[in-house]
Parts: C-alpha cells; sequence; structure tokens
C-alpha cells in the first residue's frame, strides 16, 4: 500500500518520458524532436478542421490502429508490436501534422519501422486502412488525399531497403 | 510468314525486357509477392494496349503487382464512332511495377464508309501491336510530390492490310513508335497529370498505315492526359493526343476525350469516355463514345 503511494508520488514527480510511458512497453531512449514526424505540419485551422480536431484525429488513429493489428495482411507485421504506443505515437503525429494542437514525442520513422520487413504492398495496405479510418469519420476524400500527400513521400522511410 | 516474324520479333523483345527485369529486380532471390497496387494506380489500357490513360501511355505499369512481384491483365475496348465502329483486345505483363510487356489486336470497320471508299461495305482494317515499356525513375504516388514516374516505351505495330493502305498512300504496313512518359498524382489536389512525347510515323496509330506522300517520316508528337481523383474508385479527366498528317487523301486531326474511370473491384476497372477522334479516313467529325473494361492481377 505504501510503496504503491510512493511510486504514484514518483509517477507524479517525474514526468514519463516518451520512451517509458505508463501502459506501454519501454524502448531504446531517443532525442525527441517534431521533426520525428517525418513532414511539416499544415499551416491553418483548415485539416484539423477537416479532420474533426483532436476528438476525430483520435478516433481515426484508434480505428486505424484495429484495422492494422486485426489486417490479414500487414497485421503479422505488427504483432509483438506495442499497440497502445502505437496508437499514441500514430495520434499525436497525425495531430502535429495536421495542425491540431498537439507535439510529437515519438520516434522518427526510419528508427520506427527498422526491420520491420514493410515492402510496397503492405505499405499500399496500410495506406487502404487509413483510408478506410478516415472514410469512416466522413474527412473529405480531397482533405484525405490533401493529409496523405505528406505521409506519400515517407514511404523509402518505411520500406526495407 | 507474317505471323512467324511477329513471332521472333515477341520473342526477341520479351527476352531483352526479361534480362532488363532482372537487372532491375531488386532482390531477385527473396519471394514474389502478387498483387498489392492502389485502386487504378495501374491505369486503364490505351487503344494500343500500353497502360496509362485511354489515347495515350502512362508511366504505370499494367498487373496489379508492386516491385516485388508479377501481374498480368486483359482488356476490350469498343469505340462507336459516327461512321465507324473500334474494338481492340489484348493482354499485359506487368514486371516488379517496373516492365510492361503487352499484346494488342485493333479492328476497324469502315461500315457504310467502306463502300463509299471503294473497299466494299464492312470492310475493317486490322493492326497487332506488341508494346514494352520500361519504368525508370520516381513514382507516381509516392516520393518527392514533384517527381514523377517516368518511363520510355516502344509499340512495333503491324498493319494487316499492306496493300490496301499502300494505295492509300502509306509508305509502309508496319511501323516502331517511340515514347518518353512522365505521371505524377499531386495528392494534394486530388490531380493526376501525364505528358507523354512520341515518336511516329502511324497513320491513324497504324490502321492506315506508316508515312505518307505529305510527310514520310518519324514526327514528334505531344500528348496529355488530366484527371481529378474524386474517391478511392473514381477519376474523371481529359486527354489530348496530338497526330501526324501524313496522308494527302486522308486528313488526320488531333484527338480528344472526356474520361471517367471506375474500380469496380480490386481486378476491375470500367471506364467510359466521349471521345473527339476529326476526320478519319476522309469523313469528318468522328465523335462518339468510348468503353473500356480491364481485369488485372
Amino acid at each position: 500500500m505504501t510503496s504503491a503511494f510512493i511510486a504514484l508520488l514518483l509517477a507524479q514527480a517525474t514526468p514519463a518520458l516518451p520512451h517509458q510511458m505508463p501502459g506501454e512497453d519501454a524502448v531504446d531512449p531517443y532525442t525527441v524532436s517534431d521533426a520525428n514526424a517525418g513532414a511539416a505540419p499544415f499551416t491553418g485551422s483548415g485539416m484539423a478542421e477537416a479532420f474533426h480536431g483532436q476528438d476525430g484525429i483520435r478516433r481515426i488513429t484508434a480505428r486505424f490502429a484495429d484495422l492494422i493489428y486485426a489486417d490479414p495482411v500487414i497485421g503479422e507485421i505488427f504483432m509483438g508490436h506495442d499497440k497502445v504506443r502505437l496508437s499514441r505515437t500514430l495520434f499525436e503525429q497525425f495531430c502535429y501534422i495536421l495542425n491540431a494542437g498537439c507535439t510529437y514525442t515519438g520516434r522518427d520513422m526510419v528508427s520506427a519501422h527498422k526491420d520491420l520487413g514493410v515492402q510496397h504492398a503492405d505499405m499500399n495496405r496500410l495506406v487502404e486502412l487509413l483510408q478506410q479510418a478516415m472514410r469512416e469519420e466522413k474527412v473529405a476524400f480531397q482533405a484525405q488525399n490533401r493529409f496523405l500527400s505528406k505521409l506519400a513521400p515517407m514511404r523509402k522511410d518505411v520500406v526495407e531497403r | 510468314m507474317i505471323t512467324q516474324t511477329i513471332f521472333k520479333k515477341a520473342v526477341k523483345l520479351a527476352s531483352a525486357t526479361l534480362i532488363a527485369a532482372a537487372a532491375f529486380s531488386p532482390l531477385s532471390a527473396k519471394e514474389i509477392r502478387g498483387g498489392g497496387k492502389l485502386l487504378l494506380t495501374n491505369g486503364i489500357t490505351s487503344l494500343e494496349g500500353s497502360s496509362g490513360g485511354g489515347l495515350t501511355p502512362w508511366a504505370v505499369i499494367a498487373g496489379n503487382e508492386t516491385r516485388d512481384g508479377i501481374g498480368i491483365s486483359a482488356h476490350g475496348t469498343i469505340v462507336e464512332l459516327k461512321n465507324y465502329d473500334y474494338q481492340s483486345g489484348g493482354v499485359s505483363l506487368g514486371l516488379f511495377d517496373t516492365v510492361e510487356l503487352s499484346y494488342a489486336k485493333q479492328n476497324f470497320n469502315t461500315n457504310e464508309i467502306g463502300a463509299l471508299l471503294g473497299l466494299g461495305a464492312e470492310y475493317a482494317f486490322d493492326q497487332d501491336v506488341l508494346g514494352a515499356k520500361v519504368k525508370l525513375a520516381g513514382d507516381a504516388v509516392y516520393g518527392d510530390p514533384m517527381m514523377p514516374a517516368i518511363a520510355v516505351g516502344a509499340q512495333y505495330k503491324k498493319n494487316r492490310n499492306g496493300a490496301v493502305v499502300r494505295l492509300l498512300g502509306a509508305r509502309h504496313d508496319e511501323g516502331v513508335d517511340f515514347y518518353a512518359s512522365a505521371t505524377k498524382l499531386f495528392l494534394s489536389h486530388s490531380i493526376l497529370a501525364n505528358a507523354t512525347a512520341r515518336l511516329t510515323k502511324a497513320n491513324q496509330l497504324g490502321l492506315l498505315g506508316f508515312g505518307g506522300d505529305k510527310h514520310g517520316g518519324y514526327s514528334l508528337q505531344f500528348e496529355g492526359s488530366l484527371a481529378w481523383q474524386l474517391s478511392r474508385r473514381l477519376a474523371v479527366g481529359g486527354e489530348y493526343r496530338a497526330k501526324p498528317d501524313n496522308l494527302g487523301v486522308a486528313r488526320e486531326d488531333d484527338w480528344y476525350d472526356a474520361f471517367a474511370a471506375y474500380a469496380v473491384t480490386r481486378n476491375v476497372t470500367a471506364t467510359v469516355a466521349y471521345a473527339d477522334l476529326g476526320s478519319i479516313a476522309t469523313v469528318k467529325n468522328q465523335r462518339g463514345l468510348f468503353l473500356s473494361l480491364q481485369a488485372s492481377f
């Protein structure tokens, strides 16, 4: 009881590090930077509104993560990888790029996808699942594509060499 | 005899391309993986059998494969013009999303005009087209937003009506077109743009032979497509194709169309277009409906 109380106090005293968040598997330390998101954010509030703000982005990334882990094509790739952490960092990344008021604390795209063995077909499948999640949130198709235009240049960092 | 020559050329073309494919294939020891392309990103099958728009090739490769696999596609196209009917069908092979080999058989029926031309009603021109295309650089969807996919290709065309096209003034009944295409989907605007430059001697695709009394040799022609993506499955747009004008007796005009392409499933794309093909074989204002169905795996 006492030790749990002390742990709680400690947790409050020292803010959780992004590579060691409660409820997530720890990952090797890295330098936190918005630049790790891999794309410059949109300017203005148009895109954040098109994605229904942080609430909409949270629904999209949660659904996206569910679809990824359940997918017969790419689910296997992510098996054994921390879904809680993926959901959080995806939310931060999307929220940051859409200029919806977040900072990105995850790893850069090369480190995050290292050794996953992602092929072009897997990348395309990821895009399809993201399109499904955005469609279910009723994000306009043109806005979906505008967002994808920020992600498309990242393929070289995501797929295996 | 002619068939043998074509077959030999096809074998030569295929073996050269397979060697090229082997050189381009990133990891030949790895497992071949089928499918995986995004919807509509293999385009549709153009009149001459190369993947692209309806009228012009794009820097995309036939089939549903990615750089890790092999894909195939087949198509059937009909064009119902004011005075003529056109149909074509063919098959294509896509290797590692890098090399495309295609075959198309074209049939152009003159209907009643055939009689006026002294050829007999329902006289038809036939042509076989063997195509090869290599994607050299870039990507139509991914990568640098300002770097298009770039491809070069050739189309060997053999007209089956040699005697008649020579009577019309054509110099040859066979020819090779060479082209280079650049294609990019500008995701931030949902716009796909393609530009193609073609060296050709062909009269009306080669259906009226190659070269003529007005101009005998190659000329450089520009072709362009612009498409707007409305959903994952649907794109609408327009195309332009400049054409040579080699025959004194039969003026040839540039071509235009407005199209809608719909990915019915992952394997089937249907296209409907309204095409303005201008003057063909002495008869002006040839406009009509273009319908095409493509199956790809």
